[in-house]
Order: structure tokens, then C-alpha cells, then sequence
């Protein structure tokens, strides 16, 4: 048993987060959000070049340091408390993570594309009828010559408009829910028929509708013609990923409030002296610390078989869910109006948290799986 | 015991109902339907339109211009208008200034407020909350000095600020609790004072909160001179005024009609919204669940109401009990936005504050009503802040219901 981190991981947190220190202050944040591009190509090129960040969760042979999900969780966990915009989860989790476990032919050039930082990739799977039925799709892929034409609509493409390429599910044959025929392409953006509209999240990202319309991709796009349990792992990783993420926006909502309640005076005392809030305090540490063990645990066993995996991953999206609940409300509520305010950071954290509870599936979603790994495969 | 409604207050009901149907403005309902941004003139027109019909104060005494209705009569009354989707009347002077008013004021404060007040001529503002003092509210600081003018008369000079007042940026008068005596205790150097907006050193500057919107705002006052006739009753009694206003803006709080129509939306969302399995996320067991507790705590509030209602129509007025009406009333307002935006889904993300949403009428952007479902989830967070905390509230009931 050990709960501690190499060298090298201890290296990646450490250089991530004097970076996001000295470069990601909640100002500069907001400057981003505001801006045009929506994001910062060149703090890109530095997570790639600089930092040699974007490299870590891939192996060696494959170019990268010799990590894995251990390390996307010390990224993502430190983006977490930044409220980082930039494309790490679309890109090196869900781009890398369909690159290592797919066999693709050209994953070795896509994923040098990704360690170098010069391919941004964003995830194409939701669609507006689905809600978190990944194979639910109407998007389809026909066979056409040596390559297929896309056709379809999927709804909130977060990171599209930063990115180079898509990864796209498709329907390459069965019907609108089968688990068969859930085709995965890896496209570039910029093919003709590719129709996106942009526009801001609620949380300041950036996402787009992206529809297809006639779209013809070449063969050697098909990562996958038949790859719903590719997707389903990748989704997992993902889902592990936005827990370590979940972990840094926790902490700071809740190191936040406890810096709050120490200073804000009221009735002649600060109110963190008053026992009703010092027990919601503790409440919302407990959340956050058991979202910890979670994401530690959904990380760990993210590698092993896909019905252990799915359970492990389904139980932390639940605690962390609710835990981005309840610790988002209470840290506005014990910041009283200043909480609702567009100007202090612990609003815009909320936001984050809010959206993250139904990122990937929401408290529901997760539960419902969790039983039916849990109870009903077991019967 | 008896729940049923007389034929009188049937035929009352029909009578609001056709009332609202040939009047609530069309352009009005357009706006509101497509989630735009309310002007001045968009929350004046609904107003005046009642203040013509008599029916703006229905809880004010008929001798100060209200209809004289029942109680029963004004619970129908905030239904049929919640179930039509009517934009609320503001409470600042109806619900608040109005009657600390016709309860406190001079016959000449009565003469010269009241009546603007219903015509909507006047848009009040509430100037209570001040950056150090918010559930502490008797700890204000923003003081006002006795002194007579070039002209012989009596004046405060104002200085201090104001916060999180709402919709000031449209306000004509603001109602301000002030320290007159900087010596007494807490509670007692308060007085309850009337502002005209326009005077010489009230500044008013926005605050943006979380979804983008700016409803809420700091006014400060520098200087400002404010003749001492412009005070509600006595010098120094003005918590005796806060205490009355606080328990009334309680009472219209826990907004039973409007959370009823929440909940229907939210059916009728969840009749189209599809759910994991690809039926309509109203057969799902578990979301359903949830709109069926919702209902069930809707019902234990509504009916919790009623029975303070009736306390009132007997002659007790609305007492420390509001308080269990605020709670839950703003608890359940704040789980309907949750199940929108969970019902929303994917489409809960986006963000449409200055973006453009018709035009590209080939490429939606999800349902229309997602399009609020996050901005109003963050907004409703401060109904448990505001009109006292929700743990102030409970503080009332401890020391004033339970005498602990």
C-alpha cells in the first residue's frame, strides 16, 4: 500500500504549479475568458516546450516521459485549482487515451503532434438526444470508396474552437442504440462539410455545435469501426481525470471559505467562530477529502479490467458529484453576497464545480451504472 | 377545517383569470418567453397596468388605494398570477416602504408617498445591507447628522454606503436605515430614512454576479442633504420599522405560486427532455423521484402558508413563524433550478449572456430553455443569502419561536 508519489510525479506537480503561479493568477484568468481566442495558444506552446508537461502520461516509446493516469491526475488536479482553460483533458486524456489503447495505425504522429503542442484536439461524442448514452448516436458514417462520409450533430464540443483535429463517434452500421457499429475518427477541423458554431460555457470555456454536413474523411481516419468499448475506457479515463480536476476546484472552494469565515466579522466576532459554520466547514472537508481517496482510487484502477474499472470510476463520479454540490452552495452561502459576486474568484470556482457534476454523467447516471456492475451483473 | 374554496372566491378566480388574459401586455410575454433582459419600462408596464385597475397593493388597507381584498382573495390572486407567468411586482414599494408608510408615516407622508408609490411613478430602492453589515444588519454605519440649513429648515447630512441593492440603477428614492445617534446602543441610533436618488452625492455603481447579470448594485452617499422631514417616525426608532418591514418581506418570500408553476415547467421539461434510456426523463425513476419530493415539501410549505394566513386574516400579523416560510420557500425555489439544469444536460453549459441566439435557425443550440438553466441556478443561490440568511432565520425562530 502506498499513497505516494515518485519523484517524477512530485516534478510535474511542482513545475505545473509554479507555472500556474506565476502565470494563471485568477486576473490573468479572466483576461483569457475575455479575450477573443478564448485561450492561450502561447501558454500552450509552453506546456509543450517549456514545462514538457503535455508529454508525461505517455510512455517512453511512444515518446513521451514514462507516466500515465497518475500523472493526468496531477495535472488536471492542479488545473483544477487554477481553472485552467486550456485543452489538456480533450487533448493528451481523451486524444492520447484513444491514441495508446486503439491500435491506430498513425497514433505514434498524432501523439508527437500532442506532446509537441502543435495538435489541439477536442472530443466530438455528445449529441442533443442522447444525454450520457454514449452509443445513442444519429451521427453516421457511411462507407464511401476507400473512405466515409460523416453526417450528423454533436452537441457541446468543449475546447473545439481551440482545436486542430476532432475525435468524432459515429454510427458505421446497426441501428440509433445499438452497442455494435460505434465507428471513432480522428479528423482535422478543417474539412470541408465540418460546420461549427461557437460559443462561451457558463464556466468560461469555450465549445462549439459542430455538425456534419456530407463530410468525406479519408480511411486512414477510422480509429475504430467498431469501438464502443474503446470509448467507454477512454470516457473512463476522462471521467477519473475530471475527478482529480473536481479535487483542486474543492480545495479551493473550501480553503476559500475557511480564509472567508476567518476575516468576515460580524456581531463583534469573525463568523467562523459561530459552531453552525465551523460544522459546515468540517462537513464540506469531509466531502472534499473523501473526493481525494475517491479520485485516487478511480485513478488506480482506472488500468485494470473494464467492469472494475467502470465501477470504481461510476463510484467516484457519485462522491465527487455531490461533493462539487454541496462545497460549491456552501462556499457561496458562508460568502454571503460577496459569494454571488462576478468579481471574487469563489463564484467562478462554484460555476466550475457545477458543471463538472454532470460532466461525463451526472450523480444519477453514475448511480444507476454503479448498480447495474454492482447488483444486476451479479445476479 | 375546511379546504375548499367559497363560490365567491371561484367566481373571484375567474374574474383574475380573464383579467389577465385580455391585459398582461403581449410584447411583454414575448420578452419574457425568449429570456431577455428586463428594462424599466418592461417591469412599470404590468405595474401600472394594475395600478389602474386598483389591484397593484392587495395586501394594502383600502383607505391607502388597496382592493380590500380577503386573504383567500389574495392567495388566489398570487397563484392565477404566477400561473400566468406575470412578471412580479417589484416588493420595494408595494411589499416594503409602502406599508412601513401607511403603518408609521406622518398624514403627510402618506399624502405625499403613497400614492406615486401604487402609480409606479416612484421606483424604490432598498438601502439596508452595507459592506460590514449584512446578517448583522443593526451594525450599519452609514450615519446621518442633524443640522439646519441656509434656510432655517432641518437637514441629515448623509455619508456612508449602501449594498447588494436591487435594481438600484433604475431607482427614483431610496429607503435607508441610517445611525442618527453614534452613542446609543446597537439597535437604538437607528432611523428609517427617505432619499431622493437624484440628490446632489448619491452615486450608484453596478455589481456583476455570477451568471453576468447586473442586478444588483452599491449606492453611496457622500454629503448628501436630507430634509429631516423626510424621516419615518421617530428619530432613532427606525429598528422598530426595520423589525415590521422584515417580517413583511418574509412573508411574501416563500413564493409558493411561483415554485408550483417551477414544478410544472419542469414536468413539462422533462415530457421532452429525453433520459439515458431514450424515453422521456420523466419516466426515469430517479429524476422523477426527485419532482415528486419537490411537490410533496411544495405542499407541506403551501399548506404551512395557508395556515398563517388564516392566523392573519384572525388578527395576528405575520410573526417570527415566517421564517420557517423563508427557509423552505427558498430551498425549494433553489431545487427546481437544480432540476432544470440537470434536465438541461449538455446544454446546460453554454452561455448566451451578448451572444446572438436567433439567426442560425439551422444550427440550434439545444433547447431554449437550457438557455437560462445555469444562470438562473446561479442567481437563486441568493435567496437563502438575502432578506436575512437562512441561518439568521433559524437564529429567529431558535430565540423567538422556540425561546431558546
Amino acid at each position: 500500500m502506498d499513497f505516494n508519489f515518485t519523484e517524477e510525479q512530485s516534478m510535474v506537480r511542482d513545475t505545473v504549479a509554479s507555472f500556474l503561479r506565476d502565470k494563471y493568477d485568477f486576473d490573468t484568468r479572466r483576461k483569457i475568458v475575455s479575450s477573443d481566442a478564448g485561450w492561450r495558444a502561447d501558454y500552450w506552446k509552453a506546456f509543450a516546450e517549456e514545462l514538457g508537461i503535455l508529454g508525461a502520461s505517455f510512455s517512453e516509446e511512444l515518446g513521451g516521459l514514462g507516466g500515465g493516469p497518475i500523472d493526468n491526475m496531477i495535472v488536471m488536479e492542479e488545473f483544477g485549482k487554477a481553472l485552467v482553460i486550456e485543452p489538456y483533458l480533450g487533448t493528451v486524456v481523451i486524444g492520447g487515451g484513444f491514441m495508446k489503447h486503439s491500435g491506430y495505425a498513425g497514433a505514434a504522429s498524432v501523439i508527437e503532434g500532442i506532446v509537441g503542442g502543435t495538435t489541439t484536439i477536442a472530443f466530438a461524442y455528445a449529441e442533443p438526444q442522447a444525454r450520457y448514452t454514449w452509443r445513442d448516436l444519429k451521427t453516421t458514417a457511411k462507407k464511401d470508396g476507400s473512405g466515409w462520409v460523416l453526417n450528423g450533430h454533436k452537441a457541446v464540443v468543449v475546447g473545439a474552437p481551440f482545436a486542430s483535429h476532432l475525435i468524432v463517434t459515429a454510427r458505421t452500421g446497426g441501428a440509433q442504440r445499438d452497442a455494435g457499429g460505434v465507428g471513432v475518427f480522428l479528423i482535422d477541423k478543417n474539412l470541408p462539410g465540418v460546420v461549427t458554431r461557437d460559443y462561451p460555457t457558463v464556466d468560461g470555456n469555450r465549445a462549439s455545435e459542430v455538425y456534419f454536413e456530407n463530410v468525406s474523411v479519408p480511411a486512414d481516419a477510422l480509429i475504430s469501426e467498431d469501438g464502443l468499448d474503446l470509448v467507454d475506457r477512454v470516457i473512463d479515463e476522462a471521467t477519473a481525470a475530471v475527478g482529480a480536476e473536481a479535487v483542486g476546484v474543492l480545495r479551493k472552494l473550501h480553503e476559500g471559505t475557511l480564509d472567508y469565515a476567518k476575516q468576515r466579522k460580524q456581531f463583534g466576532t469573525a463568523i467562523a467562530n459561530f459552531q453552525v459554520l465551523q460544522h459546515r466547514m468540517v462537513d464540506m472537508f469531509i466531502e472534499v477529502e473523501q473526493s481525494v481517496s475517491m479520485t485516487y482510487m478511480a485513478t488506480i484502477k482506472v488500468e485494470e479490467d473494464a467492469a472494475e474499472r467502470a465501477k470504481a470510476v461510476s463510484a467516484m463520479k457519485v462522491r465527487v458529484g455531490r461533493a462539487c454540490k454541496f462545497v460549491g452552495q456552501n462556499a457561496i452561502q458562508i460568502h454571503g453576497g460577496m459569494g454571488m459576486t462576478d468579481e471574487l474568484a469563489i463564484g467562478h470556482y462554484f460555476k466550475r464545480a457545477s458543471l463538472i457534476e454532470g460532466l461525463f454523467g451526472s450523480v444519477d447516471h453514475h448511480l444507476k451504472r454503479y448498480e447495474a456492475l454492482s447488483f444486476d451483473a451479479a445476479a | 377545517m375546511n379546504l375548499d374554496f367559497s363560490p365567491e372566491d371561484l367566481a373571484f378566480r375567474d374574474e383574475v383569470r380573464a383579467f389577465i388574459a385580455e391585459n398582461y401586455p403581449a410584447g411583454l410575454r414575448e420578452k419574457q418567453e425568449e429570456g431577455e433582459e428586463m428594462a424599466k419600462e418592461d417591469f412599470l408596464s404590468w405595474h401600472r397596468i394594475l395600478a389602474k385597475k386598483g389591484w397593484v397593493a392587495p395586501a394594502w388597507p383600502t383607505q391607502y388605494g388597496g382592493p380590500g381584498w380577503t386573504s383567500v382573495q389574495r392567495y388566489i390572486w398570487s397563484e392565477e398570477t404566477a400561473r400566468a407567468d406575470c412578471v412580479p411586482i417589484l416588493p420595494f414599494g408595494i411589499n416594503m416602504v409602502g406599508p412601513v408608510i401607511y403603518t408609521f408615516g406622518t398624514p403627510e407622508q402618506k399624502e405625499r408617498f403613497l400614492p406615486p408609490t401604487l402609480s409606479g411613478d416612484i421606483w424604490w430602492s432598498q438601502g439596508y445591507s452595507e459592506p460590514g453589515a449584512g446578517s448583522d444588519l443593526a451594525s450599519l454605519k452609514t450615519k446621518a447628522e442633524r443640522f439646519t440649513g441656509d434656510d432655517g429648515k432641518e437637514y441629515y447630512l448623509v455619508n456612508g454606503q449602501k449594498t447588494w441593492t436591487t435594481l438600484a440603477q433604475h431607482g427614483d428614492w431610496i429607503f435607508c436605515l441610517v445611525r442618527t445617534d453614534p452613542n446609543a446602543k446597537i439597535q437604538e441610533g437607528i432611523s428609517f430614512l427617505l432619499i431622493d436618488m437624484k440628490s446632489p452625492g448619491v452615486t450608484v455603481r453596478p455589481i456583476i454576479t455570477l451568471g453576468g447579470e447586473h442586478e444588483v448594485n452599491e449606492v453611496w452617499f457622500e454629503n448628501v442633504k436630507v430634509p429631516v422631514e423626510n424621516r419615518i417616525f421617530e428619530e432613532n426608532k427606525g429598528w422598530t420599522c426595520a423589525k415590521f418591514l422584515l417580517a413583511h418581506e418574509r412573508s411574501g418570500i416563500a413564493g409558493v405560486a411561483r415554485s408550483k408553476r417551477g414544478i410544472e415547467r419542469i414536468r413539462q421539461i422533462a415530457s421532452t427532455e429525453l433520459g439515458d434510456d431514450g424515453s422521456a426523463l420523466i419516466k426515469d425513476p430517479m429524476f422523477k423521484r426527485k419532482v415528486a419530493e419537490l411537490e410533496i415539501d411544495l405542499t407541506a410549505l403551501e399548506y404551512t402558508e395557508l395556515r398563517t394566513l388564516a392566523g392573519e386574516a384572525a388578527g395576528k400579523g405575520p410573526g417570527p413563524e415566517s421564517s420557517v416560510l423563508k427557509i423552505k420557500g427558498t430551498e425549494i425555489q433553489q431545487r427546481i433550478t437544480e432540476l432544470v439544469l440537470e434536465a438541461a444536460g449538455h446544454y446546460g453549459a453554454p452561455y448566451f449572456r451578448g451572444f446572438p441566439t436567433d439567426g442560425d435557425n439551422a444550427h440550434p443550440i439545444g433547447p431554449d430553455f437550457a438557455h437560462r438553466a445555469a444562470p438562473t441556478y446561479f442567481n437563486v443561490r441568493k435567496t437563502s443569502i438575502y432578506g436575512g440568511s437562512n441561518e439568521i432565520q433559524r437564529n429567529i425562530i431558535a430565540k423567538m419561536v422556540l425561546g431558546l
